[in-house]
């Protein structure tokens, strides 16, 4: 019965106030409201969370990990982007 | 051209591994390597489901509402355990329906601890401190497993163990300290559980046929053997503390190994009930295929209801 298989959901969980909400896992569900509450029962048993977002696994879009070298490569041959590129002339400590 | 370049590709994996690194679920992976984690991580997940079972026996009877909160709580747990796997299982590619028609057909096994019966109260304190300690000595050592998926769901597994090997040792420890037909009845368990419980690490190095790769692509952590030491070795004092005798007459302290020695594991009861002829092996299953049966209907209605209130 494969075709009624309930669709995957990735969950992700604010664990407390002033953090962002992480990626914990996946479940499977019918819709977004059961899977809210699969995810409080499945990944929330010992206070982990005070708010959960559930997105379907189908609707995310991801970066090719076979690519990621090149992909990624703009950022890692930039040091100018960094503080620790510039000289300073002594005297200056903190900046 | 085609080979050559599949070669590269092994190589650089593990060059990643003998690093490492984290493998994750859309990264290049040898065909072998998806093989052994899908064999693995599904069977430990069935492991998790079907451990429900013995100990959910005894839910109604627990002999304290503390005792039974506590023994509902820790199934709980374990059904939690079943599904993080089941859903790392998935990001290898199988489905999760076809995973658990596996363990149905027999095509994939689970622990085979889980096909002894639970007769007494004092199993829940066995199984416990025993087979969960067993559980935790194995899964400890999985946290910094090569497949990121599993090494997640591990750590988190390991945090809800700590609780379950616990109670599983105060049943124990407060039957010890009770009437003397409590201490028998405890030591009985004790006597039906402790062999088993060895048994989970699986068949000796020499014979483990998956160990060498496992290790060489750091599935596996530890061998079986080194890790059924460690087991024995943290087991015999908290047994002696509470007065518990091990079933062994072979087992002794070994000076110049820092280890227990112990008596010889009957492999052939091992083989019997990994090969379907232990004492629950068909109950174990039934229960299971009831349960998918039974509850069709209602996956099907939720599914007619989400896609009907979709639209
Ligand atoms: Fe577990
Ligand atoms: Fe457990």
């Amino acid at each position: 019965m494969s075709t009624n298989e309930w669709p995957l959901w990735e969950v992700f969980i604010r664990s407390k106030q002033g953090l962002n909400h992480k990626h914990v896992g996946s479940l499977r569900a019918p819709d977004a409201e059961m899977a809210l509450q699969n995810a409080r029962d499945v990944y929330t048993r010992r206070s982990e969370g005070i708010s959960i977002w559930v997105v379907q696994s189908a609707l995310i879009t991801a970066s090719d990990p076979a690519d990621s070298e090149a992909y990624f490569e703009p950022s890692d041959s930039k040091v100018y982007r960094h503080p620790t590129f510039y000289d300073l002339p002594d005297g200056i400590e903190h900046m | 051209m085609e080979t050559l370049t599949q070669e590269k590709l092994a190589e650089k994996f593990q060059a990643k591994i003998d690093a490492d690194i984290k493998i994750e679920p859309n990264d290049w992976m040898p065909d072998t390597y998806r093989k052994s984690l899908i064999r693995q991580i599904s069977q430990h997940a069935h492991s998790e489901i079907v451990g429900m079972l013995p100990e959910g026996n005894w839910i109604t009877r627990a002999p304290s509402l503390r005792r039974k909160a506590v023994l509902l709580a820790k199934v709980q747990d374990e059904a939690g355990h079943g599904l993080y796997l089941y859903s790392a299982t998935e990001t290898l590619g199988v489905s999760r329906e076809e995973t658990i028609d596996d363990l149905h057909s027999g095509k994939v096994k689970y622990s085979s601890i889980f096909n002894y019966p639970t007769l007494s109260w004092a199993d829940m304190g066995a199984i416990g401190w025993l087979v969960d300690g067993a559980a935790i000595m194995n899964q400890v050592a999985l946290c910094r497993t090569s497949y990121g998926p599993y090494a997640r769901a591990m750590v988190k597994i390991c945090k809800e163990e700590s609780f379950h090997q616990r109670q599983g040792y105060e049943i124990m420890s407060t039957l010890m300290n009770g009437t003397e037909a409590q201490r028998e009845m405890a030591q009985d368990a004790m006597n039906r559980f402790w062999w088993p419980s060895l048994m989970m690490f699986g068949p000796s190095d020499a014979e483990s046929k998956h160990t060498e790769q496992s290790m060489r692509w750091r599935i596996k952590r530890h061998t079986n053997d080194e890790l059924r030491q460690s087991f024995v070795d943290a087991s015999v004092p908290q047994a002696e503390l509470i007065g518990l005798k091990i079933p062994d007459p072979n087992l002794v302290w070994n000076e110049a190994r820092g280890h227990y020695d112990f008596g010889a594991i009957d492999w052939e009861e091992f083989w019997q009930v990994v090969g379907g002829n232990g004492p629950c092996n068909k109950e174990r299953i039934e229960a299971r295929v009831k349960a998918k049966e039974e509850g069709e209907w209602v996956r099907e209605a939720a599914m007619a209801y989400a896609k009907k209130h979709k639209s």
